[in-house]
Formats: structure tokens, sequence, C-alpha cells
């Protein structure tokens, strides 16, 4: 359903928004099918609803948030984000969503917390078997869960957030690449260690911790230069951090980028 | 049962269009916008997995002769196999005029640097020389034996078509080990009948050494 006003964010890209239908049938939602058509036919897979999203681990206030509660932890925004896939292509969309940074208030994390984990839900019984180890997951460090750009999407065009696109909730980390956000969520740990994520357990030498959007560092296997945005035809060149390196640069300053892909 | 050279001719035809087919949809699925939202990227798909599959096809043909008996289907090969070299060349296009659009630096750099494009560069340079020397001209020319010994490339060339495609694919390599083990099989069914050839030989040259009292007996494989 429609999800109502939202505010307006100075983060949103002005580009041209890439079309709902293509948002919308060309996913990698492993869990409802490895190609990217298979997640919209496969929707009946996921009951978004009811739905509990729990916070735990180093945080002094763990509890569970259903969707209606997670709804009003803060006022809905819009947040229009370039999102760059792994693979070597991008779109512009207009995500619904609250900051993850409010969430984590509520929680209240110990000092000791470094880094967050996120956790996906997984039915084993008509979910995708193989492949990953499932339940899916990813992680970030803690300065980068709390960025203002960092959020937990629960709509997409205005209205309610499609199972295929994550519903009811999934983190958007606009300057990594696409997989960094989690689909429907059903837990979020606060953790000492690093996490371990799906993908850098699938491939340590393709995916790592920080999968940070960056033109100059190579997936082993194609170049991560240029991108295709979807319904265009040319290639265009990938910006650093996904074009939002004023923003969140500073976050890696002395690191080398190469080290921690 | 035998076709006539009429009934050849109208199978030829037949199996022709069918062949043409798989392209003719793509083309109308792409005017018709239906090739989803990476139209390019389903595009370059579709052609290189065609190409897979018009290769293994190419290579049932010896088996499906020797145990259907049926002779005359080696009349289809040439097609087919010039069907694999086609959609390997559009697939090439795709990739160079579509995908990359002609950054030839670009290009030069993924065959350089990115080991599935080298390997599926790789099978289409050797299918170019089968593909010219596909005609009854080059057949008299190279004489049969050095002829076929050429055409065996598409054994590596196989096989270097699937790895192109297990290395490009992401994590689910399903599709990519269902072609590889099409290929292995029929390129093991080719080593099976080599070994039963060779003991055959070995095992008659004998016998015929005592009957024939040193008479040579060419065995020629039919």
């Amino acid at each position: 359903g429609n999800l109502g006003p939202l505010a307006r964010n100075p983060f949103s890209s002005q580009e041209e928004l890439t079309s709902r239908k293509a948002i919308t049938t060309y996913n990698n939602f492993y869990e409802l099918g490895t190609d990217k058509a298979d997640p919209a036919q496969n929707t009946h897979r996921l009951k978004p609803s009811p739905w509990t999203l729990r916070i735990e681990g180093l945080v002094n206030k763990p509890r569970s948030f259903s969707l209606d509660e997670l709804l009003k932890i803060a006022p809905l925004e819009e947040r229009i984000y370039r999102m760059r896939c792994v693979e070597g292509w991008s779109m512009v969309i207009p995500w619904v969503g609250i900051p993850l940074a409010a969430l984590l208030k509520q929680a209240d994390p110990q000092g000791s917390a470094k880094y967050v984990e996120f956790i996906s839900h997984y039915d084993k019984a008509t979910m995708t078997h193989g492949v990953l180890d499932w339940p899916y997951n990813e992680g970030l460090r803690l300065d980068e869960a709390r960025h203002p750009l960092t959020i937990l999407a629960v709509g997409l065009y205005g209205e309610t957030l499609p199972v295929q696109n994550g519903a009811p909730v999934r983190l958007v980390v606009p300057w990594k690449y696409g997989f960094k956000g989690a689909k429907s969520l059903v837990t979020i740990r606060l953790t000492e260690k690093q996490p371990l994520t799906a993908w850098m357990k699938a491939g340590p030498s393709e995916y790592g911790f920080y999968s940070n959007v960056n033109p100059e560092v190579d997936h082993p296997r194609w170049s991560q230069a240029t991108e295709r945005r979807i319904g265009e035809f040319g290639k265009r060149k990938t910006l650093m951090f996904n074009g939002y390196g004023e923003q969140v640069a500073s976050m890696y300053s002395g690191m080398d980028l190469r080290r921690f892909f | 049962m035998t076709p006539t050279s009429r009934q050849i001719s109208s199978l030829k035809l037949t199996l022709f269009a069918l062949c043409l087919s798989p392209a003719i949809l793509l083309l109308r699925d792409l005017q018709l916008d239906r090739l989803g939202a990476n139209p390019i990227e389903a595009l370059t798909r579709a052609s290189g997995e065609w190409t897979l599959r018009f290769l293994l096809i190419t290579l049932t043909v010896t088996p499906l002769r020797k145990y259907s008996g049926w002779h005359w289907i080696l009349r289809f090969r040439r097609m087919l196999g010039l069907f694999a070299f086609a959609y390997g060349t559009m697939h090439l296009m795709t990739y160079v005029w579509l995908d990359q659009f002609f950054d030839w630096p670009a290009i030069v750099r993924d065959i350089y640097k990115r080991p599935f494009i080298t390997v599926g560069f790789t099978a289409l340079v050797l299918m170019t020389p089968l593909a010219l020397s596909s005609n009854a001209f080059a057949i008299r020319k190279l004489g049969g034996r050095r002829w076929q010994a050429l055409h065996r490339a598409i054994y590596p060339i196989s096989l270097l078509g699937c790895l192109h495609f297990w290395w490009l694919v992401k994590k689910d390599i399903t599709e990519p080990l269902i072609y590889t083990v099409i290929a292995c099989a029929l390129l093991g069914l080719r080593a099976w009948w080599r070994e039963q050839e060779r003991r055959k030989q070995l095992a008659g040259g004998y016998l015929q050494q005592q009957r024939f009292d040193g008479k040579v007996i060419r065995i020629v494989a039919k």
C-alpha cells in the first residue's frame, strides 16, 4: 500500500529514476531464485507479514520490533539513491526508509560494539538450497551503520517494499555494492568482531568486507571501471564510492582500499 | 531407412529454419522489449548459450549415427557446426558492439586480463579455421586425414566454451555444470571408442598375422 507523505532528503539524487518495472523484475535475491527474473515470479515464497526484526548483541536494550513499530521510529523519508551492482550495472532507486542510526539509538549500543551484522530471513522449506551459506548475512562497521546515508528501506516508489526487493525491511548502503544491502532482515546484531559475510565465505578473493564501490579496484573476473545504467545503451564511468565520496570518504582515510576491498 | 536425396534436401531446409529460429525469436523479443531490464546482457547470454548448444549438438551427430545406423545424418553436421560458429559470432558481436561499443582498448584489456573472456575468445578464434574449411574444396585441398585432424579442434573448443561459462557465473554453477557434463560425456564416448578400436586392432593384428601370414589388412574406421 501507499506509505503516505514522505519527508524529502538532501542526499537524494536528481538523476532520472530507473523504471519501477526494471527495479521490480531485475533482482538478485538468490533465496527466491538465482536468475534475475526469478524473484519477481517467486514472491509467494516469502510472507512479509507478520514480521519481527530483532536487534541484539552488544546493546543495552535488545528488543524486537514489529513492522508497525519500525515505521514509527522516525519519519519516513524518500531517499533516491544510485545503486551499483558488483556485476557492473546500476539503477537510480527511490527508496522509502528510516535512517539505520535511529534504530541503533533505540537499542543503545554498548561501548565495546564495533560492528553490525545483518541477517536475512531464510526458510529452508520454500527457499533456494545451496549456492550460498544460508541465512544470508552482511556486515558494516558501526560508524558505517550510523552514517546518515545508511537506511533501512521499507518502501519503493512511495509504496510498501515489494517482496522481490527485500520486503518488508532491507538495508541500503548506497556507496557500497548492492549485495551489501541484505534483504528481508530478521536480526541486527552488534558485535565486537568483524562478521564473516555470506559472500566473503563464498569467494574470499572476490568479495571483501568493505565492498565499497571503487572503479580502481577490479573484481578478479571483470573490470569495475564502468557500469551500464539499466535502461541506457552505452556505459558510464563508475564513480568512487558510487558518487558519495564527499559524504563517506573520510571514514576510510589512511586505509589501503586495495587491501580492504 | 535411408531418405532419398530429395528428402534430404527438404530435411536440410527444415533443419536450417529450426537452427535459425532462436536468433529470430531473440531479435523479435528485442524488438518487442521482452528481454527484461538488461536486454544487452540477455542477448549476450542467449547467443553464448546457443553457441554452446550447437557445439554439443554437432558433437552428438557421430554417436547418434553410430548407434542408430542413420548414416545420412552425417550430411547435416556441417550445417550444425556452421550454426555454432554463427551464434558464436553473434555472441562476440553483442559483446564488442552492444556491450563494449567498440571500445577496443577496453576489449583488449578484457581479453588479456579476464580469464573467462580470454578462454571464450580463444574458443571462437579456434572455431574460425573450422568454419572456413567446412567446404568440399577445403577437404580436397587438405586431404581427408588432415581435414579430420583439424576438425577435432571442436573437442577443445567445446571444453573451452564450458569453462568460459563456468568462470563467468557469480555463484550458481548449475547451468555450466550441465553443459560440462554433456560435453565430457560426448568426448568420453569418443575416447572409449578409440580405446576399443585400439584393443581390437591389437587383438586382430595378432590373429591376422597368424591366419594371413603377414598380409597387411588395413583397418579403416568407418
